[in-house]
């Protein structure tokens, strides 16, 4: 059975379901716009070739970054269940071989065969400041936050320590220390571990006009720091001369951290060390990607109900006569 | 009608089970709680998937709330009682809608918003869940009674 109505009902349920449909469109405006007037981010670019490996840049970033350290509370909280993993690294502060809540960069080794010879090369490894971070995007309290410029941090007074970011992290690279931060504040036993620490690009150097600490310390000026455009010139001019290769322009949908190295990244994944705390070189598709394209398809969803409610005003309308 | 009406409680109670299971699905609790673990529900541990999924079913649900207002608005409005029941479901849903929407906005590249107006919109759109699943339970218990 299907509604009858009224011939004031008819004009009433017409204009409505016209200005349903002209309500939907300023919507799919919208959304087409997004992003398009995004202001242009910052970026490095790391020139494996002329990294030593001697870890200044490693220690510079300890020595600005210290206050920013965790000092957390013991004994720990008793957590439940008791498969919550207690993460300590307040003993271990001085780990510089893998990234820890104390330690945001490290420098990886490589051995690679360069014009037939065996060549030892020394990788740089943070956080990559992707454009569209799915730690940041992710983040189920807004704790890790992205700034105009690109940068990505994770606020430590906000943050719950569920590290949902390292997991959604296609390089893992976010680090937890236990017994620390607002969880202890509100159910420390059910819900929280402490909080997760990443590289900030040195956020509050760049504020003062400085350049991040490892890019100061830095006797080999392995890395520049500039506008996106820039750097991703460079990138490419370097590339060319040095017949090299490029990680981090597409990489997650594309980072702010352009890695150029003199040998194919796929041989350089295959050499470095990789497990926890120690990323990856190899392919990350852009994570955010199927989740935005179901977004915009989700711009259907207002006009399927309006089409449905048309159907059945139809039916009923046409049943009236 | 009679088929409709039926089918449409069925349709908001399946949509608004997923999404709320798989927004809560997006806060580490699931592996922690062991209830990833029950055979065949491991996915609720993963983020990505639990994502796509919820944003599936805010499509669902946005298409059933529009199409629930307009008919109200063409075949009931006349006869219906607006009670206070139904203009808190609205303000409920609305919320969920405006928030829901604004953070899915949030997660393209580039967008606009503040950090501190991100940490407002998620804990909004978390406070309206708690608020319908106040409602929900008000209104199954008093169900239950009748
Ligand atoms: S990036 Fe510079 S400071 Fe860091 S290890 Fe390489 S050469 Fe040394
Ligand atoms: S590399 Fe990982 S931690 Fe860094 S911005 Fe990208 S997703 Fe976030
Ligand atoms: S940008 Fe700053 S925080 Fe990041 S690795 Fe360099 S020194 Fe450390």
């Amino acid at each position: 059975m299907t509604a009858r109505i009224s011939r004031r009902a008819f004009l009433k349920g017409s204009v409505t379901i016209a200005g349903a449909m002209a309500a939907s469109a300023p919507v799919a405006r919208a959304a087409k716009a997004i992003g398009k007037d995004k202001k242009e981010h910052i970026a490095t670019l790391i020139d494996i070739s002329k990294c030593i490996g001697c870890e200044e840049c490693v220690y510079a970033c300890q020595k600005a970054n210290q206050a920013k350290y965790p000092n957390p509370e013991k004994p720990f909280p008793k957590m439940y269940p008791k498969r919550v993993p207690i993460e300590d690294w307040s003993e271990k502060k001085d780990v510089t071989d893998r990234l820890t809540p104390y330690n945001w960069l490290y420098i990886q080794n490589a051995t690679a065969i360069v014009n037939n010879e065996e060549i030892e090369l020394t990788i740089p490894r943070r956080c990559m400041h992707c454009d569209n971070p799915p730690c940041v995007k992710l983040c189920p309290w807004g704790a890790a936050q992205q700034e105009d410029n690109g940068l990505s941090k994770i606020n430590s007074d906000i943050c719950l320590g569920g590290s949902k970011c390292k997991n959604v992290c296609p390089w893992d690279i976010p680090q937890r220390q236990t017994g620390t931060g607002l969880y202890l504040d509100l159910l420390p036993s059910f819900a929280g571990n402490g909080v997760m620490y990443k590289c900030d690009r040195c956020y509050n150097r760049l504020e003062k006009g400085k350049v991040p600490a490892c890019i100061e310390a830095c006797s080999e000026n392995v890395q520049i720091i500039g506008k996106k455009s820039d750097i991703l010139k460079k990138a490419h001019t370097l590339a060319k001369k040095i017949n090299g290769y490029i990680y981090g322009e597409y990489e997650n949908g594309g980072t702010n951290t352009i890695y150029v190295s003199p040998v194919p990244f796929d041989k350089l994944n295959n050499s470095i060390k990789k497990g926890k705390g120690k990323p990856h070189l190899g392919k990350a598709k852009d994570s955010m990607a199927l989740g935005n394209n179901i977004a915009k398809a989700m711009l259907i969803a207002p006009i399927a109900g309006i089409a449905a409610i048309a159907g059945k005003f139809y039916r009923a309308s046409k049943e009236n006569k | 009608m009679e088929k409709e009406n039926s089918i449409m409680p069925l349709f908001y109670k399946i949509t608004l089970f997923f999404l709320t299971l798989s927004g809560f699905g997006q806060m580490p609790i699931f592996k922690r709680y062991y209830i990833a673990d029950i055979p065949g529900l491991g996915w609720l541990a993963n983020f990505h998937i639990t994502h796509l999924m919820h944003y599936i079913f805010a499509g669902i649900f946005i298409s059933l709330v529009v199409y629930s207002s307009l008919d109200f608005i063409i075949f009931r409005i006349d006869s219906a009682r607006i009670t206070k029941i139904i203009i808190i479901k609205i303000i409920i849903y609305l919320g969920l809608i405006i928030t829901g929407i604004l953070m899915i906005i949030k997660n393209f590249s580039g967008t606009p918003f503040s950090p501190n107006f991100i940490i407002l919109l998620a804990l909004s759109h978390f406070l309206f869940c708690i608020l319908l699943l106040f409602f929900l339970g008000y209104h199954l218990t008093k169900k239950f009674k009748t």
